[in-house]
Formats: C-alpha cells, structure tokens, sequence
C-alpha cells in the first residue's frame, strides 16, 4: 500500500498521456477484466471503448481520437485464428496498418497500436497499457491535438446535424 | 430454412422500425453509480462522480448505490424511471460481460426497451486497476461515464430476435465427462451425435485399473456405462472420427466429421480377434502406455465399445494374413476416410486431457534410467489386463521391486512446467502405493510430496488408510535422482523439510505421478469452435464461478478436463451438466440471440458490393433488382466487419452505429471542458 502511494506520488507531477483503446467485446475486454479482477495495477492513462469486433474500428475513428485529443490509439482483439467472428480481426489487421501508413505520413504513426489480448491474457493488457504508456510519454503530447480546436468545432455541428452519416463526413473531412 | 428464417425476421424489422419512429421524445437520462461495496467506493469518490455527471445536459437525476445490482439498487433503479419518466439508464458499475443482462431485464420491466441501457465499467476498468490513485480514479470515472451519457441519448430501441434450435446434439470426445453428457441428453429423448477419435469410447478412465478413494476396479464401473451408451437408441457413436469443420451459431452449427478408415467393414467385423491372432506384426501398445506391444490389426481393448477391430496402416506391412484369418470377410485394404455432414444445435466438448510427459526434459531422470515410470504407466503395470497381468515390475530385470518412490507433482505446481496444481495426482499416488501394498505386503512405498491435497468427500480418509497400513509420507522434493550402474536401483536425495534433514534413499522403482495437461487437438477445437484458450493451454469457461460449464459461445459447453483438471465425479457432475444447460436450449426450440445485427440504408447503398466478401457468416446478399445489399438478420452475428468497410456509410451496427461510438470518442478527452 505505502509502496503504490509512493509511485503514485511521484508520479503526480508527470504529465499522463490520453489512450483510447478500442476492445473487441469477446477477447480483450474481457482480458481488461481479467487485469481488474486479477488488480493488475497500470496507469490510469486508458480508456476503453467496447465494440464487438475490432474489425468494426473504422480508420475515422482513429483519426477522430487523435484529432479531439488521444496521445494514443489502441485497438485491441482476438489472437488470429481466435476471433469470434472466424476473421474479423485480419480485417482489422488490414485497416489498421493502412492507417498506420497513412499515420506515418503525419508521424503520427506510432500513436496507434494493434494488439491481439485473449480472454485470459488479464497481465498481458496491463503490460500492454504500460508499454503503450511509456512509449508515448517518450513521444510528448500528440503535436496535432490542439491545433485543429476550430476544425473539430466545425466538425461538431456537422456531427450533430447528421448524426448517422457523421462518420462518413469525418471521412470526407481528413 | 434460412429463407424462412431471414423472412421471419424481418417481420421483426417491421416492429422495429415503428418503435424507432416513436423515438424522437426528448432524452431523460438516469446515471445510477455504483460503489460495489468497497470495490468501487473505496477507491472512486463517488459523489463527486455523481455531482459531476449531474451537470451533464440531459442528465435527470443521478443516484449512488451500495450494490445497484441487489434488489434495493434496482427498485431504486426503477422508482426514478418512474419518477423522472427516464428513458435511458447509464449504470456505471462492474463489467457489462457479467451484469448488463440484469439490468436489461431491469429497465425492461419498467416498459424501457433493454437497449436504452448503457453500461460503463468502473470497476474492473478503473478502481480495481487504479487502487492507489484514489484522484485519477475518480476522474477517470467521470470521464467513463461522460463517454456512457452521451452514448446513451443516441442509442436505439432494438429487439432481440429468437432463432430456431436443432433438437441435436453433438458430444465431442466420449471419455466419462462426454459420455455423461450424451447418455443424460439422450434420455432426456434428443439425437446425440458422439465423436470419439479413438477406436472406442471410454477416455481415460478406461486405462485406469482402480480409482480412488474407494478402489474400485476402473473398467468394471465403466464398461457398463459404455455398453449404456452404445445401447441407447438415441446416441449414435462415431468412434475413430474427428470433428474437421464447424459452421454457423446456437440452434443451428454444421459440423463436418471425418471417419478414419479402420481397414474393415464394422457391420462385418466382430470382435473376435483373430485378425490379430496371425498379424505378425507388433509394434508398443499406446492403450498400455507403450508398454508390451500389440499387432498392427487389433482391438483396442477387450471391453472395447465398438467391439470392433481396426487396422494400423502405418504399421501394417500388407501380408494380408488377417483377411486370410477373418471368417466374416469384414477387412477391407482399400477403404477411405469418409466424412458425415451433421446438423446439430448445440456442442459438448469433452476433449479430455493427457498426463505430463517426462521424457523430454527427463524430469528425475525419466527417459534416462530403466527404472522410473509415471503414475500412468504404474496403473497399467497394476492392471489384471495390463502387459505383466498385474504384476508390478521393474523394466530394467522385470523383477518385483520391494522399495518402492513415489514422486508428487511431476509437471505441477513447477514454474518450470506447468504453474497449476493438477488436482488429481496426490489421491493417484495414494491409491497407488495401498494398492501394491495390498498386492504385496512386504512391499515398502515412500511417497514424496510437497503437500497432500485431499479435498473431497472420503479422500482424507483414504489417505489416513494408507498411513496405517505402513506407507511413507516424506515432505520434500527429490535434487538429485541417480542411477546405480549395477543393480540399476534408483538412488535418490532428497530433503526431508519435516524433520530438517537430507536423505540418500534407494529405491528399487521410482514412479512420477504426472500431472494433467491439455490434450493434444485441444488447439484445433478451440479454433473450430471459436473458444478462448487460457495461459495454461487449457479451454476457458464463460465464468469460473458462475458459467462453468458454458463458453462464451453461445450453443457451446464444456465438460471434463478440457477446462482443467478433474477428477472422476466433477467430470460426470460437468458432463450432467452441460446436457442440463444444452437441454434449455434443446427442450425451448429456440435462443435468443442479440438485436445487434448490420442494417443497411438503401437510400445510401450504391451497390458496390464491397462488403459482401468481408461478412465472414455470408449474411450480406446482393438484391440484384435493387441493386442494393441485404443483411439476412438471422445470419449476422453483428461484428461489424462491413460496417467499417462500407465506403459509403450505407451499413450500420445497431447498437454500434457510427453516431454512437463518435459520441463516446468525441466524449473521451474532457472536450467539452476545454472548448467551454
């Protein structure tokens, strides 16, 4: 106990990125449950968002993330070969390393992270999440987060206004 | 079918579609904060999550519970829909994977369609991960649930929609646990289809030759029950057969099994051996643990089930002596593997296990001298149908030792092999030391073991038996296990912790009780049927506690050791029940599966069929005439593949739609604060 108050007094004065991951329903948020109920202590840097498959992340997602203020973008599923939906996540796979390319034009690229995080792999996500979390502290804040503020406000009333087509506007948008 | 099925379902669009419209009323939202006891409260200041998330617009009225869960929490639940005529309900407490289904059924009751519930998880995701960091905590679940609130004014009325159930089940793997499972579905009057890749039915507890703690004879109690099975009209035995493909979801799973070519025609052929009496070939017998040798046709064993022969092709040397031999004409050289094709509604796998083996690191020197044996092959050298007619001997001179080792937890509780305790091993040993001190009194058995695990009705007792008929118990694990080049006696050192001393001991025979380890093909059924395999190698249940016996596939249970080890009465009490869980399934005729499938907008599709290929269930159809795509409802499972591929935003994930999960994004990072 006195030893974790000590980390995390030390750690106040650091500055703690922002990660959103995306976590497929069936593997790696319940990994991220197993990290809780097996209290696997990390950094209280994440996020996690649930979606079925991590083969529903769509590339606008990600860069909707790191425009409104994600340091860092996870998106974690099933091990291949595991996935509850036979190959969602060689879809996955696919989609993120073309956004990753495209990422790497805005060097950007290694804010965003593919991993695959099984049921039972609850230490593997709060590895994960400390590796991520210390890589990007190595990088600083994301340099693109706060000079678009006016885009995203732009963005937002487009958002609102055609709540269900949102996506496909973000896309038109980058 | 599928037509009627996808007709069917639409009807229930229809439905849907008039809920949605109703829809358009101003978003009431109820956040109810759970404190989890001390789980969530000792670590999240709830209130000030609560006082936040209070101010968010939209936001009704916010409530913190001891235990939103129990009765108190969701009449609370309930009394401030009332109250606030609230039509959505964000309940940010543990994980969605175990509660969110209690307070669907919660919200419900109160006329609120199930999905209007949001769940945020600030438990297993925050405070349980963030202990020490009470502040960032706190603010992490504010922020959790901003994201949950937001979501939540978007969401949609879905319906969950039922598909129909195969009254069929298939059993895959017929040792004790899967045999269970197939006799209790079968009496209950449904089809069962049983997969055995052995020659015959009957696993493991087969090879044994008594178990414990009452030492009664292994295949005695068995081989009834697998005459039961064999006789039962409604089971069909498909022994030497593997499971090669698996299709589809609950009620509905095509299953593709391939038959091994046995050489010989079973309708034919019966039992008599005598294709194995002029075999001329012998080659180490696995059903003996290798040890003593059978031909390369044989029987698997004499109370086989099917009694039938079956031909090793490998080791067969084409002499055509057996066909010769075979009075009935039954041998067949040029017979292929032929597969079935099977319908089914639900899944047992009771793939069983096998034990730890030694020899590649020569644990104890196993594989390096003569006279170290497992437990395994111990059973079959005590077994009266075993290679020696039940006699125990050494393998270096055959002679009958008299000072015989026992080693515990050989491949268990080692950080080196396996970390879990297997359970089963220190009865094993036990059994085994009584009953060659019974065979033969002048015997003498030392047991060395870290601990002894005795846990279950009459197994402390057994052991209290054994201590008073003279056999050792040493604490200690063997360092050094050596070999007297003459008398090839095993010599052992080991550290008595009890006493606080080093002993050399001899042994005449040193047996390992080895350990229980997946078995091998566990690999491949994880993957057929899309379950998760844990650390250790062996299948994962839907919850330890709670779901033992289910996965997390719907339709799919588990019995026996595949998802850890056992022993002889949790495997039956599993096999029982699974076939009590697949019977809810079997007897109602139909599950319900989730409303969260892919709907596509004509008005946007442009029919450039781009996610007709990524639909990994081929639930999406071209309409030709339309020139638009089509989900069938009852095939998507609602992943969401085509959703992120359609260039055009006509496909949508209900439940996950575009809109809602830029709500959650948009909500992640205090955006709202800042530009303010």
């Amino acid at each position: 106990m006195s030893e974790g108050q000590a980390v995390a007094s030390t750690k106040e004065e650091c500055w703690l990125p922002n990660i959103l991951a995306f976590a497929c329903n069936w593997c790696s948020y319940a990994g991220a449950d197993l990290a809780g109920v097996s209290r696997l202590q990390y950094p209280p840097t994440v996020k996690i968002l649930r979606v079925m498959c991590s083969s529903r992340v769509e590339p606008a997602f990600i860069l909707k993330a790191l425009k409104d203020g994600a340091d860092g973008v996870l998106i974690a599923g099933c091990h291949i070969g595991d996935c509850h939906y036979i190959d969602g996540n060689k879809n996955a796979e696919v989609r993120i390393n073309n956004t990753k390319k495209a990422l790497a034009k805005l060097g950007l690229d290694k804010r965003l992270r593919l991993e695959w995080i099984s049921a039972s792999e609850g230490l593997r996500f709060s590895e994960v999440i400390k590796d991520f979390t210390e890589e990007i502290k190595k990088l600083g804040e994301n340099p693109v987060k706060h000079k678009i503020e006016p885009q995203i406000k732009a963005d937002e009333s487009r958002f609102n206004a055609s709540a269900n087509k949102s996506a496909a506007n973000v896309q038109g948008s980058e | 079918m599928f037509k009627e099925v996808s007709e069917m379902s639409d009807n229930k669009s229809t439905e849907n579609k008039s809920t949605i419209e109703k829809d358009n009323e101003e978003k009431r939202v109820g956040v109810f904060v759970c404190e989890c006891g001390v789980n969530i409260g000792g670590v999240v200041n709830t209130k000030a999550v609560a006082d936040y998330i209070g101010t968010l617009k939209g936001v009704k009225v916010t409530s913190v519970n001891k235990f939103t869960c129990s009765d108190s929490g969701q009449a609370d639940i309930q009394a401030k829909i009332k109250e606030h005529n609230l039509n959505r309900v964000v309940v940010a407490a543990c994980s969605p994977k175990t509660h969110e289904p209690t307070f669907r059924a919660c919200i419900e009751e109160m006329g609120l369609n199930q999905y209007f519930l949001e769940f945020v998880n600030i438990r297993d995701h925050c405070s349980w991960i963030h202990m020490w960091e009470k502040e960032k905590a706190t603010e992490k679940a504010k922020d959790l649930i901003r994201m949950g609130v937001e979501r939540s004014k978007l969401l949609e009325p879905l319906q969950a929609s039922e598909v129909p159930v195969t009254d069929k089940a298939l059993v895959i793997g017929a040792g004790v646990a899967g045999m269970q499972s197939a006799l209790d579905l079968a009496d209950m009057g449904f089809q069962v289809y049983l997969v055995e890749k052995e020659p015959s039915i009957g696993g493991r507890m087969a090879r044994f030759d008594k178990v414990f703690p009452t030492n009664d004879c292994s295949i005695c109690i068995l081989g009834p029950k697998m005459v039961e099975v064999a006789r039962n009209k409604n089971i069909k035995i498909m022994s030497y057969s593997e499971v090669k493909a698996v299709e589809g979801y609950v009620g509905n799973f095509n299953v593709k099994v391939e038959h091994k070519p046995r050489y010989l025609d079973v309708v034919k052929c019966t039992g008599c051996a005598k294709c194995s009496e002029v075999c001329p070939v012998e080659v180490p017998y696995d059903f003996n643990e290798g040890l003593g040798t059978r031909k390369a046709i044989y029987v698997p064993f004499p109370q086989a089930v099917p009694l039938r022969a079956v031909l090793d092709k490998d080791n067969c040397i084409n002499c055509k002596a057996c066909a010769k031999a075979c009075a009935s004409g039954a041998i067949n050289y040029d017979m292929q593997t032929s597969y079935t094709d099977l319908n089914v509604g639900v899944i047992i796998g009771a793939v069983g296990f096998k034990t730890y083996d030694p020899e590649p690191r020569h644990d104890y020197g196993y594989g390096l001298y003569d006279n170290i044996i497992t437990a395994m092959e111990f059973e079959r050298l005590l077994n009266a149908a075993g290679p020696t007619g039940g006699h125990v001997v050494r393998p270096s001179d055959c002679k009958e030792p008299i000072r015989v080792g026992f080693v515990n937890c050989v491949g268990s509780r080692d950080k080196n092999t396996n970390i879990y305790c297997s359970g089963v091993c220190c009865m094993v040993t036990i059994k085994n030391a009584q009953l060659l001190k019974e065979k033969r009194p002048e015997t003498d058995q030392t047991i060395m073991y870290i601990d002894i695990r005795t846990p279950f009705r009459a197994y402390e007792e057994s052991y209290n038996r054994s201590r008073n008929i003279g056999v050792k118990f040493l604490r200690g694990r063997p360092v050094e296990v050596k070999e007297d080049p003459v008398t090839k006696n095993i010599k052992v050192r080991v550290e008595d912790t009890l006493a606080g001393e080093i002993r050399n001991l001899e042994f005449d025979l040193l047996v390992l009780a080895t350990g229980i380890v997946p078995n091998e093909g566990i690999g491949k059924i994880q993957q057929l049927l899309k379950l998760s395999k844990a650390a250790d190698g062996l299948l994962m249940e839907a919850h330890p506690k709670l779901k033992p016996v289910d996965t997390t596939i719907d339709g799919v249970f588990l019995a026996g050791c595949a998802s850890g080890p056992k022993d002889i009465p949790y495997a039956v009490s599993q096999g029982s029940a699974c076939a009590g869980r697949a019977t809810i399934l079997l007897k109602n005729k139909k599950a319900i599966t989730e409303g969260i499938t892919a709907v596509v907008d004509t008005n946007i599709c442009v029919g450039c069929e781009v996610c007709i290929p990524m639909c990994p269930f081929q639930a999406i159809k071209f309409d030709e005439k339309e020139n638009k795509a089509n989900v069938v409802k009852a095939l998507c499972k609602g992943c969401g593949t085509c959703v992120a591929a359609c260039p055009t935003g006509a496909l949508e994930q209900s439940h996950f739609k575009n809109n809602q999960l830029l709500a959650q994004i948009k909500n992640v990072f205090r955006f709202q604060e800042v530009a303010a």
